[in-house]
């Protein structure tokens, strides 16, 4: 019985132990966020800042493009969820219900598609992209990550559509409903909260990227967040300390948000793609 | 062969005549998805193996030739390169190794009735949603040499001065280690909490009942289990760790002295800055193919080992 309650205790200092790390660097983040030039300055900084501010804030947006990076984000990232799911999800119906060689051939690129280094894909997109006219343009960044998310877009996906029963729809062809029929109006519904969240987690992988962007975009207006980020850092890597902290804190709030909103359905659904693979 | 498919799978029961529109209307779902992945990835990818045996460069207004094996026999003997390609190695078996190990033990910690658990669970995701710029922002913060929290808590617990841990060349490499196995917790942690669930609960009890003590009814019961799940993300985690690049470009941007230059940093540069895109595809090429390798053997061993066992 005691040796059952000394590991009770080892337990929990363990997981005390994980949470401190897990959250320490996030806590020093916000706290650096709020702490005026002259503390950031010192030589002996708190956890807690002295004297809280929101002058960070203020000279984040005055200092980079902020608001515009913003907005490039937030376009870029809801076009290329919107795209993904919409294209994705027939396909990910066909490779769910059909064994066909098709679907083995889609499911082998999900897999090998993770092993290519990027700069092995990035230097054609670069030249294909810029005969299209498409580099320093947004739409151009759009198509990248639509592709991109594709292959985890289709994997959770096909684990929703696997969850819808088959009898469903074989009822509504006994009833003379035809292929599109069938899906539209009985797969479609029940896989609504699926594609939600695979939308909503393509979202998040546009919204935090930073190599494809990096590369394609070349001026300041054009620039998504995260690159804007890069930006604050500078050459040096002397940067300002507190509008940093500030801007990067605001970055993280959306992909924080929708993340902790999905975080369920992602666990669940990488739960599915293990037990079927 | 479509007839052979078609009355294999299990809607075969259904109908009987209209096959062949059927597989017009699958063609039709599947071609939106289909294209763009042919045009934009498939495509890229032959075309990018391709570049590197040409003398590809940016900006330049002559033909570009094929150059055969040119290429490889300059990242041969480039020791610059090689350099990086071990660093790079040395960053994905540093990352992905502790990592699997600090993982695996926080699964299985959530998957014990614990209070707290739920604080825990909510934390450990907060790498994973984190843009990978911001991490690196947040752990500068965190080396920062006067302001940052790490030289303060050494300094307050008497353990030295603070260093400079990203600028100095014995500490970036490690420093950057770090980094990457706190922002890789949370895929690897939920994918083997997955496997856990999926243990049979009654074979637990069992080996309990015979009296079976904790560890070794993780090696006969738990282990087993996840080991496919265990192989498939440590798998993955090298691949990724192997081929990451905001991470460490926001960190240190491969430096002090290319300390921390892992293959991709390397890449980049001479694609994006030198301009030498056929080099570069190669420099792709090999990693692909090292890779490839090792992992190859990684696999059938760690498979052959399951048997043996």
């Amino acid at each position: 019985m005691r040796t059952r309650k000394s590991a009770r205790a080892a337990q929990y200092v363990a997981l005390l132990a994980y949470l401190v790390f897990l959250a320490f660097p996030f806590l020093w983040l916000i706290s650096t966020a709020f702490k005026p030039a002259k503390e950031l300055g010192s030589l002996d900084p708190t956890w807690i800042p002295k004297d809280p501010t929101l002058q960070n804030f203020r000279q984040a947006f005055d200092e980079q493009p902020l608001l515009q990076a913003g907005l490039n984000s937030l376009l870029v990232a809801l076009s290329a969820a919107l795209v993904a799911v919409v294209i994705a999800t027939p396909m990910a119906y066909v490779m769910a219900r059909h064994q066909s060689r098709l679907s083995k051939a889609a499911t082998g690129w999900v897999v090998v598609s993770q092993a290519f280094p990027f700069v092995l894909i990035i230097i054609p997109l670069f030249l294909i992209l810029k005969n299209l006219h498409l580099i320093n343009a947004l739409p151009g960044l759009v198509l990248v990550y639509v592709v991109w998310s594709l292959p985890f877009a289709l994997w959770m996906l096909v684990g929703y559509v696997r969850a819808v029963p088959a009898e469903l729809e074989e009822a509504a062809a006994v009833d003379g409903a035809g292929r599109m029929r069938t899906f539209v109006s009985v797969v479609a519904p029940l896989l609504a909260p699926g594609v939600v969240a695979t939308a909503m987690f393509a979202f998040i992988t546009a919204w935090n990227e930073f190599f494809f962007a990096l590369v394609l975009l070349k001026t300041p207006e054009k620039q998504t967040l995260p690159v804007i980020l890069n930006r604050f850092i500078g050459t040096e890597g002397v940067a300002d300390l507190g509008p940093l902290a500030a801007a990067a804190f605001l970055a993280t709030i959306p992909s924080l948000v929708i993340f902790s909103i999905i975080q369920k359905r992602i666990t669940g659904g990488m739960l599915a793609g293990a037990v079927k693979s | 062969m479509t007839l052979a498919t078609a009355t294999k799978s299990r809607r075969s029961a259904k109908s009987g005549p209209p096959r062949k529109p059927v597989d017009h209307g699958a063609w039709f779902l599947v071609l939106p998805a289909l294209i763009p992945i042919l045009v934009l990835s498939v495509g890229p990818l032959l075309y990018g193996i391709a570049l590197s045996f040409t003398d590809a460069q940016s900006g330049r207004t002559e033909p570009t030739q094929w150059i055969g094996l040119l290429n490889f026999q300059d990242l041969l003997h480039d020791t610059l390169f090689w350099d990086s390609f071990r660093i790079g190695l040395l960053w994905a078996v540093g990352v992905t190794v502790p990592q699997f190990f600090l993982a695996l033990g926080l699964a299985l910690l959530l998957n014990q009735n614990l209070r707290f658990r739920w604080l825990a669970r909510a934390l450990a995701i907060i790498p994973w949603a984190m843009p990978e710029v911001v991490v690196g922002i947040m752990w500068r913060l965190v080396y920062h040499p006067d302001a940052g929290v790490l030289n303060e808590t050494l300094s307050n617990l008497g353990l030295g001065e603070g260093r400079d841990w990203l600028t100095g060349t014995a500490t970036a490499l490690f420093a950057v280690i770090v980094v990457g196995i706190w922002a890789g917790m949370p895929q690897t942690t939920v994918a083997l909490l997955a496997g856990l669930q999926n243990t049979p609960k009654e074979l637990h009890e069992a080996a309990a009942m015979d009296g079976a003590g904790a560890w070794r009814r993780f090696r006969t019961v738990t282990w087993p289990a996840i080991k496919p799940v265990a192989l498939a993300i440590s798998a993955l985690n090298f691949i990724w760790n192997f081929n990451s690049f905001a991470l460490v470009y926001v960190l240190t941007q491969g430096g002090p002295g290319g300390r921390t230059r892992l293959p991709m940093l390397f890449a980049y540069e001479e694609a994006f800055r030198y301009g030498q895109f056929g080099y570069a595809a190669a420099m792709g090429c090999v990693m692909v193919a090292v890779i490839s390798v090792i992992l190859a053997f990684y696999l059938v061993g760690r498979l052959k080992g399951g048997d043996a066992s």
